[in-house]
């Protein structure tokens, strides 16, 4: 079988060769524990702070306040219930959207069943966060906003800027899952007032199994996991020395590639998205034209259910992904088209394509021609597309 | 993830379309919960399926259901029609993930759906044929709030 066309970066990236060939020696020569004495494991100390160094620069900020973990749902996790415990004297309401990502949502829910209050703010029909919510929704016992910067489906960039500044403001919080936008964007937590970040190495052409908190300096957050001074105490265990290796070598790259790459991308994202909703009838894009990362399109097909299309598509060698109810694993179809007002039967027929830098602009227009024919056949099977035609309705 | 029968009347689907004037038509299911199916039956004056078509908005185990219910009343008659399960569908797919078990319910309420129709319309009783269950139109639920 040809190689597949790859548009799924948003769910996982693959490994860049220079990544593994950094991270290879730590496997087995290198192997050492950081925390060892001895000169030949005392190096891997060296190694695992140049990489927090690398990403303490990314971000505009001091290397101290870099904490390694296995990736953006530990990190949000840890960032939103520490935050709770340790501020719960202060207050116990916590403002979020209804369009984050479970590691999120989930997380928020099981601080409400822990006492805590959640206000989910609603975001516009291009799926950004309405910021006079936000603010309507501030209480004297506010303790934490968390927004995230780029929505993982959508690709819609929030307002992160503004977020930031109300919080500072208020004195509260604040908490950024920047799981899809770091690497992508240039994000400088001072430049946005962001107190949380929660990054993953896997997004952005990284190993998986790791990623990193940034923990603004002065926050009481409790540790993670007791154990050994890893982390500074705050999150004990044998550093993944290959997994922060790579994760460093993955962010250096990024950050030098970074507007080229956004430049490529954006050609070939905005080649697909214009040839699509040209060509095919009953499509609509879903999030912002112009606030969106730039390697995300979502489109939603009317009359026809994702995970058919998905299967088709997977059939021609090409990877996408899609928040029908069948490709969720419940009955409903993702809350992020759900919170952007979509009724529930086209969140059903919508299809997520995020492409990288290697994509070409023959893979795109590959892409489109057999979207189009696929598109086609569903709606010949489809009683939908049957009444809408014969009556108008759907 | 499906049986390559699954995957056969997924990509090759027998008898989609439509039947002009058709003995009976049932659809089933809702747009809301991602699954609608239509079956269109042509029955002779012996009761006997003569011909059978569907067209199916959903994932892949719903479209193969449907083809592959299609495929099982054709030529029985309405009596044996009736006694088609969704077990049987299913076995005859080889089996479907227990996540789309519900499509193989589907499609056998399409055929009942289909089958009522055509009973109602000739003021006939088909013995243990129940009034279909679901419609599009029904089973509104209530948005989930987050």
């Amino acid at each position: 079988m040809q190689k597949p066309i790859y548009l799924d970066n948003a769910a996982t990236t693959a490994v860049k060769p220079e990544v593994l060939e950094a991270m290879m020696p730590y496997f087995t020569e290198r192997f050492g524990n950081p925390s060892s004495v001895y000169g030949f494991a005392a190096q891997n100390k060296s190694v695992v702070t140049e990489a927090r160094e690398i990403i303490a620069k990314a971000l505009g900020t001091n290397t101290q306040d870099i904490y390694f973990t296995a990736g953006g749902s530990e990190s949000d996790n840890w960032a939103i219930k520490a935050t709770a415990e340790a501020y719960r004297d202060k207050g116990n309401h916590i403002i979020t959207t209804k369009i984050e990502h479970h590691a999120v949502l989930h997380t928020c829910e099981y601080l409400e069943k822990q006492g805590f209050e959640i206000t989910y703010v609603d975001v516009d029909e291009q799926g950004i966060v309405k910021l006079d919510e936000i603010k309507k929704a501030i209480r004297p016992t506010t303790i934490l906003i968390t927004v995230m910067f780029a929505n993982n489906e959508i690709g819609t960039i929030q307002p992160i800027k503004e977020i930031g500044e109300l919080a500072k403001e208020n004195n509260i919080i604040f908490h950024t899952d920047a799981v899809q936008a770091f690497g992508q964007i240039d994000i400088k937590v001072d430049d946005y007032h962001i107190d949380l970040l929660s990054a993953s190495g896997h997004k952005l052409n990284g190993p998986k199994g790791i990623g990193f908190l940034y923990i603004r300096k002065g926050l009481k957050l409790r540790s993670l996991i007791h154990g050994g001074a890893q982390e500074r105490k705050r999150r004990a265990g044998t550093e993944n020395v290959p997994g922060i290796v790579g994760l460093g070598k993955a962010v250096e790259i990024a950050m030098n590639t970074m507007e080229e790459k956004q430049k490529k991308e954006i050609a070939l994202r905005d080649r697909l998205i214009k040839r699509v909703l040209e060509e095919v009838p009953y499509v609509r894009l879903n999030g912002d034209r112009i606030k969106r990362l730039p390697n995300n399109a979502n489109f939603s097909f009317q009359f026809i259910e994702g995970e058919s299309l998905l299967i088709m598509l997977d059939m021609q060698g090409i990877c996408a992904s899609s928040g029908s109810a069948c490709t969720s694993g419940s009955l409903d179809p993702s809350h992020v088209l759900l919170a952007i007002g979509l009724p529930h039967e086209i969140a059903h027929g919508s299809l997520r394509l995020t492409l990288c830098e290697s994509n070409t602009e023959e893979e795109i227009d590959f892409v489109v021609e057999k979207v189009k024919e696929i598109v086609e056949k569903l709606r010949s099977m489809s009683p939908l597309y049957e009444d809408f035609i014969k009556k108008g309705v759907f | 993830m499906y049986s390559e029968k699954v995957m056969d009347h997924f990509t090759n689907p027998r008898n989609v379309g439509e039947i002009e004037n058709a003995s009976g038509v049932g659809t089933v299911g809702n747009a809301k919960c991602g699954d609608i199916m239509r079956i269109y039956l042509d029955i002779d004056e012996n009761e006997v399926i003569k011909d059978c078509k569907f067209k199916t908005f959903g994932c892949g185990a719903a479209v193969a259901t449907s083809s592959m219910a299609t495929e099982l009343v054709m030529g029985k008659t309405v009596r044996e029609a009736l006694q088609v399960t969704n077990k049987a569908v299913m076995e005859a797919l080889d089996g479907l993930p227990p996540v789309k078990v519900h499509c193989s319910l589907l499609a056998e309420e399409a055929i009942h759906a289909a089958l009522w129709d055509y009973a109602e319309k000739n003021g006939i009783v088909i013995d243990g044929l129940e009034k279909p269950k679901s419609d599009i139109h029904e089973d509104e639920e209530d948005e989930e709030e987050y």
